[in-house]
């Protein structure tokens, strides 16, 4: 044990090779302040800078296509009404990743919970066809809920119970439920009507949620960012929002303090999984008004990268996921200059990728060598 | 020819801030058994951690057998022939030890079944010709801690070492293996190696020193012949002023029975029975000293009584209720304080702020919440109020902890436990690390426990601390109690037999509890 | 008998992509770096074949092309975990992220084309009379080979030489390894490319002979399934020979079944691999439950030398 474990700056020189050619050191101070803007500012420009070289040799000109996914996204009341559907799944399934994040719990299964909530509200359509119609919004959604809840817990379990690496899990998991989607719209439930269109017949009013003013959003959004201001509140002010504050420090010490960290583990993986589930019941009765073949673009990798940039600060989730869904509809308009709409998945990849090496980069600093010449 | 194996001048070495070595002389006698004292924080272990190449200075030169060297990484160190043995041993716990000892060969690329039994003989030979015994062929952490220690000193004669740096040696060895390794020490020195032992342990320089150089605050104070000086002058040297030695405990009549512990059976991690049926009282005003070598089952006793592990089998009462399958958060309740090991690891959380570390343990509380709402205001006021009381040094109420000074750090923790008022607290190893100031601080307020009517359990690897704080010491070895001794009766070298497991006290361990 | 046989070649072929990715995975795991971005790194491999071989319709520089690119991006989350100590777990995902949708933009534009490519098959005609081997082996192509002959050449590497110890030191206790004259970062830049570019092979082979047409995330989560029989190899390159045949062979059970036209639908045959995966790992976890871990112990860990501790 060295006796002050606690001094600061512990400076750490990484380069020792390059001294008399190059009189400067970087140094790496891990308790380094940044500050919290400029970095994921900073990261994606960088990121739109390296892909730029990639549309370059693609032999394209970067400038229109950035300009042309600017315009799609943002050029138009059209493009932001899009902008913002596609901002709505995104930041309920970051708010439900982040929170799993915060104790160190890897959900990467957004994706399949998302499909599940999706699936669950479409079964109360399907198997309770003669319900009273104002019925029908609240179980569709508290159904999406828990279907996505459940599959959540599904990665819980094997993860507290029997000690399985959840990345894994939720992943494979993910593809499951992909599966099962794809049987679903393609056998029992496909609209008989629908000349072999796989997915379901379309819903009845009463199964829709009302949108906002003559555009296709819808009261999704209301939900999201509700869902934002309620988790921010709980996070900050609650009993609970401490425990897993703690759990997310420090779960050795937080189950000296008699916190059950397995409890928590259960319960935050079935409020992510509801979240991304809510997502998911708020699509298929919001956006595409049935269940379909290919019903998430990959929303819950996305979110991911939405968490991420937010610093899994749920109230800045509202401004990344509104930029991510600018990228995905810019990506769909890049479509009619003949790139692929993938092209906003490599993007991605490559923000999150400077966005945390920039995070690791800002803490070191330049110094003049000293001693030992 | 020069007569001295190491020079080192005009070293200074600063984190951030905080000098750690300032302006430092140090120079070491070829063929002499070198003592660098100095309490916690002085700066021993950065000066050596810079003649092994962990560190680099900022400034000043160092000579290794009069030629100037630079020395930038352990293997440069290594080169000139300088070997470290760690205070917390640099072997690879998976490996064997010989593979260990092995692992800086870069020759013999190709490893199969003949070049390994070629390499244990001649490693046998090698370590016998020092008496130097342990398993071969086990992975490291199987092996005690003082066998472990053996492999670190073969490892480094292994690798050519002439000087040998020992950083604070004996703080994990029982007093039998500690005098074990001071005859190896002469045994090498008669082979011509040259050796350095940090320590702050006054004794242990006067048994196997030649030549002492003490350090303070990272500065060099003195340099000694052994002759030359005493204990207590060496003891002021280190400190600064004069060591309150041997202070004494006021006498306090036992109170009630607060914890009564029979056949206590626990299961540690790999299901290895780690408390093989072991019985102790705790009465109010009594410190219980639990003396003993780390890995005997002290972790296992604090956890269970804490309630983070269950035991399999046993009693235990606290204030005449029985428990069973406790949780952690109902023995809070019930008024068990407990000082964890490792602070940073278990008591705090390095990237939280004062307040939130407060509130671990009473956060459940009407008066910290209110509706399931952290109650800002009055927690921050409460916050406040603690830290003052304690003398907690920090910046303001929401700088991570982790920024605070070890001693610090140990007076939050204590001044979250304390405040609960507790009946009993747990504390293991509460002055680890700390310099004189602070471990007199954490004595002080166990005395204070002592005097307001709780019970303490203190488990220490520090035999010089169980000794002078407890009203009853348990000896534990193997998961299991050696003997119990009052505080008159202690007695070092009695402890140490029972500690390293040569002797059992037969003596009834407790007394008949009255159950019902 | 011929079913077995017809399985055993179908879970070869299956499992061949799968060992080369959990061969990779195991060289970055053993120096205590995780990498999530087998995914991602593997559909790279993938586009990068497709297209060179395209190109050039040269299987040897389509072999060097795909371990080309796949290097690259082993450097960069070397880069990114060693000198910049970032979260691995986030750059693995942001990799695989970045790799799924690099592959599909250089993929475009040769969606849906098959590719014209013969691999040599090794024959061993003095296999032939062994009944069952004989069958199976005696006409392999040579990336088969290469994958068996990778994993034995690796066990070696890593139980019987010097480098292999100080692989396991590394991963297992950085700063001894560190003090002992052992170059950490070393160690971990060179195994964390050699083990992407391992990766990259996988998507290589997956497209030169599992199925020479490139779709768009055409790896369907096996650089994923491979992450999680890392942990059922326990490490060991053989072991993983054996998983990897395995969950090939389940895969390919889920396509027999689909030829025999059992009443299952499709759609649950294919989930037979991923609920697999989850169901071993659960049975790993729980019969070693009372064992100490035997992941490297620094998995995940960065190491800062001048780090006080």
């Amino acid at each position: 044990m060295s006796q002050r474990t606690s001094i600061e700056q512990a400076t750490v020189e990484i380069k020792t090779s390059n001294k008399g050619v190059f009189p400067y050191r970087f140094e790496y101070n891990p308790h380094k302040k940044t500050n919290s803007f400029i970095v994921p500012i900073v990261s994606t420009i960088v990121a739109l800078i390296l892909c730029a070289i990639f549309i370059v040799i693609n032999g394209m000109n970067p400038l229109t296509v950035y300009g042309k996914m600017v315009q799609g996204a943002f050029g138009s009341s059209f493009g932001i009404s899009e902008t913002l559907l596609k901002a709505t799944p995104l930041l309920l399934c970051a708010l439900g990743v982040g929170i799993a994040y915060r104790i160190s719990i890897w959900n990467i299964g957004a994706e399949g919970q998302f499909i599940l909530g999706a699936i669950g509200a479409t079964a109360v359509t399907i198997f309770l066809p003669n319900l009273p119609g104002p019925l029908y919004i609240p179980l569709m959604v508290v159904a999406g809920i828990i279907f996505g809840g459940l599959w959540g817990l599904f990665t819980a379990i094997p993860r507290t119970y029997f000690r399985v690496n959840e990345l894994i899990t939720s992943l494979m998991l993910n593809y499951v439920a992909l599966l099962l989607l794809d049987y679903l719209v393609f056998e029992p439930w496909r609209d008989p009507e629908g000349f072999n269109f796989p997915g379901t017949p379309l819903f009845t009013p009463f199964q829709m949620l009302a949108t906002i003013g003559g555009t296709r959003l819808n009261q999704g959004l209301i939900i999201a960012v509700v869902a934002v201001s309620v988790f921010t509140f709980l996070l900050a002010k609650t009993k609970w929002g401490y425990e897993l504050r703690l759990l997310g420090a420090n779960p050795t010490a937080a189950a000296y303090s008699g916190i059950k960290v397995n409890k928590h583990i259960l319960l935050v993986m079935m409020i992510s999984g509801g979240l991304a589930g809510l997502a998911g019941s708020i699509e298929v009765s919001g956006v595409a008004h049935r269940l379909m073949y290919g019903i998430s673009p990959g929303y819950g990798y996305t979110a991911i990268i939405v968490a991420w940039l937010a610093k899994l600060n749920p109230f800045a989730m509202i401004f990344t996921s509104i930029f991510i869904g600018g990228l995905i509809v810019g990506g769909y308009s890049v479509q009619t200059i003949g790139l692929p709409s993938s092209m906003s998945l490599m993007l991605q990849g490559a923000i999150l990728l400077c966005l945390i090496a920039g995070e690791m980069l800002s803490k070191f600093r330049l110094r003049k060598a000293t001693g030992e010449e | 020819m020069t007569t001295y194996a190491v020079e080192m001048q005009g070293i200074v070495k600063t984190f951030g801030e905080v000098v750690a070595c300032n302006h430092v002389n140090f120079s070491v006698k070829k063929g002499e058994i070198h003592a660098l004292l100095g309490e916690n924080g002085a700066g021993k272990s950065t000066i050596m951690s810079m003649l092994s190449g962990i560190y680099k200075a900022d400034s000043g030169s160092i000579s290794i057998h009069g030629h100037t060297s630079r020395i930038r990484s352990p293997k440069e160190s290594m080169e000139l022939g300088i070997g470290m043995v760690h205070q917390n041993f640099r072997l690879v716990p998976t490996l064997t030890a010989i593979e260990n000892i092995i692992l800086g060969e870069k020759k013999d690329v190709w490893r199969g079944a003949s070049w390994r039994a070629r390499k244990e003989e001649e490693i046998a030979i090698f370590a016998n010709n020092y008496g130097l015994i342990f398993p071969m062929n086990v992975p490291i952490w199987h092996l005690s801690v003082g066998e472990q220690q053996r492999v670190e000193i073969v490892k480094t004669l292994y690798r050519g070492a002439d000087i040998i740096i020992f950083d604070e040696p004996t703080s994990v060895l029982t007093p039998g293996e500690a005098d074990q390794l001071f005859e190896t020490m002469k045994e090498l020195k008669r082979n011509g190696k040259t050796m350095i032992i940090t320590t702050h342990k006054l004794k242990e320089v006067m048994t196997v020193a030649d030549e002492i150089s003490v350090m303070r605050k990272g500065e060099m104070i003195a340099h000694i012949k052994r002759e030359d000086t005493t204990m207590q002058e060496l003891a002021q040297l280190m400190v600064g002023r004069d060591l309150s030695q041997g202070f004494e405990l006021p006498s306090i009549e036992n109170g009630k029975r607060i914890l009564i512990v029979e056949d206590l059976l626990v299961k540690g991690e790999q299901g290895m029975t780690a408390l093989n049926k072991i019985g102790f009282t705790i009465h109010e005003h009594e410190i219980v000293g639990v003396a003993g070598v780390a890995g005997n089952g002290q972790k296992e006793l604090a956890e269970a009584l804490t309630g983070l592990i269950h035991w399999q089998d046993g009693t235990v009462i606290l204030n005449k209720e029985l428990l069973s399958k406790p949780s952690v958060q109902s023995l809070i309740d019930k008024g068990i304080a407990h000082i964890p090991e490792n602070r940073m690891k278990s008591g705090l959380a390095g990237d939280l702020g004062i307040v939130d570390n407060l509130l671990f343990k009473t956060y459940r509380n009407k008066e910290r919440t209110k509706f399931s709402l952290l109650q800002k205001k009055k927690n921050q006021k409460w916050a406040k109020e603690l830290i003052e009381k304690f003398d907690v040094r920090t910046p303001d109420l929401h700088s991570p902890v982790k920024q605070l000074s070890g001693g610090n750090q140990q007076k939050l923790l204590f001044a979250r436990e304390i405040d609960q008022e507790p009946k009993l607290i747990i504390a293991l190893h509460p002055t680890q690390g700390l310099d004189v100031g602070a471990t007199e601080a954490v004595h002080n307020m166990l005395i204070k426990l002592r005097a307001t009517g709780s019970g303490v359990l203190l488990i220490s690897e520090d035999l010089d601390e169980v000794m002078q704080l407890s009203d009853k010491i348990l000896v534990i070895y193997n998961g299991q109690i050696q003997g119990v001794l009052s505080r008159d009766a202690a007695d070092k070298d009695e402890i140490g037999q029972l500690m390293a497991g040569l002797e059992v006290r037969k003596e009834p361990i407790y007394e008949s509890a009255n159950l019902h | 008998m011929d079913t077995a046989i017809i399985l055993m070649s179908a879970a070869i072929s299956a499992g061949t992509p799968l060992l080369f990715a959990v061969l990779g995975g195991i060289l970055n795991e053993k120096v205590g770096v995780i990498n999530l971005g087998t995914e991602g790194i593997m559909l790279i491999g993938a586009v990068t074949s497709c297209i060179v071989f395209l190109q050039t319709e040269n299987l040897f520089l389509t072999f060097l092309a795909a371990l080309l690119a796949s290097a690259g991006l082993g450097l960069i989350h070397a880069f990114v975990c060693i000198s910049l100590r970032a979260n691995q777990i986030v750059s693995g995902l942001a990799i695989t992220l970045f790799g799924t949708g690099f592959s599909a933009y250089l993929g475009k534009s040769v969606a849906g084309s098959a590719l014209p490519v013969s691999v040599p098959k090794i024959e061993l005609s003095w296999l032939e009379p062994i009944p069952f081997i004989g069958r199976v082996f005696g006409n392999l192509d040579i990336f088969s080979w290469l994958c068996i002959f990778v994993a034995i050449v690796m066990y070696f590497y890593m139980y019987k030489t010097s480098w292999g110890l100080h692989l396991k030191a590394v991963g297992d206790s950085p700063s001894t390894s560190d003090v002992m004259g052992v170059s950490v970062d070393g160690y971990r830049y060179f195994h964390v490319i050699l083990g992407s570019m391992l990766m990259g092979l996988s998507g290589f082979y997956l497209i030169m002979v599992y199925s020479p047409n490139w779709i768009e995330g055409m790896t369907a989560g096996r650089g994923w399934i491979a992450i999680a029989l890392i942990i059922f190899a326990r490490w060991n390159p053989l072991y993983a020979l054996a998983c990897a045949y395995f969950f090939g062979g389940l895969d390919a059970l889920g396509f027999r079944f689909q030829l025999l036209e059992v009443a299952i639908p499709s759609y649950f045959l294919k989930m037979i691999p991923y609920i697999a995966t989850i169901i071993v790992l659960m049975f790993v976890g729980w019969k070693n439950r009372h064992k100490p871990p035997i992941e490297p112990k620094a998995l995940g860990v960065p190491y800062f030398r001048e780090q006080r501790f």
